[in-house]
């Protein structure tokens, strides 16, 4: 970064300090509107989980038969009421895709929390030890992904049984091993500096090299993958729910939404329709985000 | 050449433990004991359930228990389902090439458009067709394929009437198996109409399992040539007033391919993974759909062994892209 600096034009201002990191990574990152547009989306559905209680017209799982696979409000027969339509067992679309994002989100960051923690760790400990530890783990990270990774997903569920909890584990170890690899390549090139050395020097202890010296230092394509994994792990999970191995009914969860409603889909547009376009703006708001980030964050693709 | 060979065929063995491993130990998970699953709600004489537990061996320590299983897969032997009572690998086999017919016109498909789409976005960069091009393969990458199925029925099959919702063929007509890919078999019957109908059948199976490698092949196309274009024996080229179809054609393209091919390699896996959510929707008679009603009717068997199988088809798959990839680009031979 330094270098950058310095040869920077000396136009502007030659005593000129370097910007704060944030603002400078704002500049990087601001300067993609895909990026921006995948925040300003992520921010929204945020909002929309936090007040689904305040926003959502109705009862998220309110049955009521007599307004059954009722149209969205444009359409013939459709009312205001029901922005959305309802569903067969009548309950309205709207308020389920709104609650269903609470879940969506929910099933992202547990995620995707449970495999930077666990992946992390295991990637820090492969490139710290080396030797017999690392095969093993590497090794083991390599099998997880040779396997497609819904194929393990579902072989794992059929397993510990159906349901939002298993499916959300599932899917934290098929997508495990990219934090193992991004942690052990970051500790192997951050060990050989010397900020390293000297802080083995002067007495810090393996542990504490690992998670106050060398981790902070590799947090960077940690969030990259951070971002784009939630993406993974919101499409993944959905179609878990989907194929009736995720979260189950009555959940408001979007796949589980689409595996109900796909005897329907003859009959009744909106009830296939709307749960899918939720998935798809969410995992591509996160694609957006997780893209953006690389660029601001990664200093080998800046230009 | 043949050392390059030998080191990557001898990589794979770990991993076939691996997964081997893993479909052993994951079925032990399985709440309750594997031979009262057998029997089912009818229970079982308690003499007998120890004879049977001789029988299959449940009595060994598990280490053994793993070798007794290990030589029984390398003998091809991978169990019987529990509904129909045939050999895992036989289904396995006959349902295959149902699941290969649908893979190999997903990749077709995405490579017919993505090869091109990519190559014109580079060649015509920050153009409306290059920003169209990555829009388009954003929103693919990131498609729900099992909703975008659902899309493609209602438009195509419910709106126009134009293709079937489900199947490989018309249940008017009977083909007889010769190679299992429908596509050759009707071609080899006297039923011309047949053909058309297989092709009609496998139209929206191909678009939906394509979509996510149309986007990859799309986007990794495009930045390959990007980076090819920029070189230097490109401007080279230029300079000597080679026409831009022959640079492209001829110069840029070659070297961009490469890192094509590993992707295309790569795309493997995730299309047996969208084979499963494929041939659910259509209930297109695979693999896949068979490893999901297996999950459904308890079927242990066909889970653990149909699992097995379409793992090691992947890891072989891998191994020889990797083996092509060190064909084409000598560079990777001598790596290791």
């Amino acid at each position: 970064m330094t270098t950058e600096t310095m040869e920077a034009p000396a136009v502007a201002a030659p005593t000129a300090t370097p910007p704060h990191p944030l603002r400078e990574f704002w500049g990087y990152f601001s300067a993609n509107h895909g990026a921006v547009a995948g925040l300003v989306i992520i921010v929204a559905v945020v909002l929309i989980a936090l007040l689904a209680d305040v926003i959502a017209p109705h009862d998220p799982n309110l049955t009521n038969t007599t307004i059954a696979l009722k149209p969205p409000f444009w359409q013939e027969g459709g009312s205001i009421a029901y922005p959305l339509g309802t569903d067969p067992i009548g309950r309205d679309i709207l308020s389920r895709l709104i609650y269903g994002a609470q879940l969506s989100l929910l099933i992202g960051i547990v995620v995707v929390a449970i495999s930077i923690a666990i992946g992390t760790v295991l990637g820090l400990v492969a490139g710290f030890f080396r030797g017999l530890t690392e095969i093993f783990i590497m090794r083991l990270m390599d099998i997880i992904l040779t396997l497609p990774s819904l194929l393990l997903a579902i072989v794992i569920v059929a397993v510990l049984g159906p349901g939002l909890m298993n499916a959300m584990l599932a899917v934290a170890l098929v997508i495990l091993p990219h934090y193992v690899r991004l942690a052990r390549a970051a500790v192997i090139t951050e060990t050989s500096k010397d900020y390293v050395t000297a802080a083995r020097v002067s007495g810090a202890g393996t542990t504490r090299l690992m998670f106050k010296e060398v981790l902070p230092n590799c947090t960077a394509p940690l969030i990259v993958q951070a971002s784009l994994g939630i993406s993974t792990a919101i499409l993944d999970a959905a179609a878990l729910g989907f194929l009736g191995l995720g979260a189950q009914p009555p959940s408001p969860e979007w796949g589980t939404m689409l595996a109900d409603a796909r005897e329907f889909v003859l009959r009744a547009w909106w009830v296939v329709t709307f749960p899918g376009l939720a998935i798809l703006i969410t995992v591509l708001a996160f694609n957006l985000l997780g893209d953006g980030l690389r660029d601001a964050l990664d200093p080998k693709l800046k230009r | 050449m043949l050392r390059f060979i030998l080191t990557r065929v001898s990589l794979i063995i770990p991993t076939f433990l691996g997964i081997t491993l893993l479909a052993f130990f994951l079925i032990r998970l399985v709440p309750g004991d594997p031979i009262e699953t057998l029997a089912g709600e009818r229970g079982i004489d308690p003499a007998r359930l120890e004879e049977l537990r001789k029988v299959y061996g449940f009595d060994q320590p598990i280490l053994v228990q793993y070798g007794i299983y290990l030589s029984r897969v390398l003998q091809g032997d991978l169990g019987k389902s529990m509904i129909t009572q045939e050999p895992v690998l036989s289904e396995f086999s006959a349902l295959f090439p149902a699941t290969i017919e649908l893979a190999t016109c997903a990749i077709l498909f995405a490579l017919l458009l993505g090869l091109p789409a990519g190559i014109i976005a580079a060649i015509k960069r920050n153009s409306i067709f290059d920003h169209g091009v990555m829009g388009i393969s954003l929103a693919g990458y990131s498609m729900p394929i099992f909703w975008w199925g659902l899309i493609l029925i209602l438009l195509f099959s419910v709106q126009f009437d134009l293709t079937p919702v489900s199947g490989r063929i018309d249940v008017l007509y009977y083909i007889e198996p010769i190679t299992g890919f429908l596509l050759i078999d009707t071609l080899l019957s006297d039923e011309p109409e047949a053909f058309w109908s297989a092709v009609r059948h496998l139209i929206l199976p191909t678009i939906v399992l394509g979509t996510v490698p149309l986007a990859v092949i799309a986007r990794m196309t495009r930045s390959a040539m990007l980076e090819v274009l920029g070189e230097d024996y490109i401007r080279t080229a230029k300079a000597k007033g080679l026409s831009r179809f022959r640079i492209v054609a001829l110069h840029a393209l070659r070297n961009a391919l490469i890192p094509v091919v590993t992707v295309i390699g790569l795309q493997i896996g995730v299309l047996f993974t969208g084979a499963i959510l494929t041939e659910t929707i259509f209930s297109w008679p695979g693999v896949g759909k068979w490893l999901i009603d297996a999950i459904f009717r308890r079927d242990y068997p066909v889970l653990q062994g149909g699992a097995l199988l379409l793992g090691v088809v992947v890891m072989s798959v891998n191994l020889l892209v990797d083996l092509a990839y060190g064909l084409i680009n000598p560079r990777i031979r001598h790596t290791r």
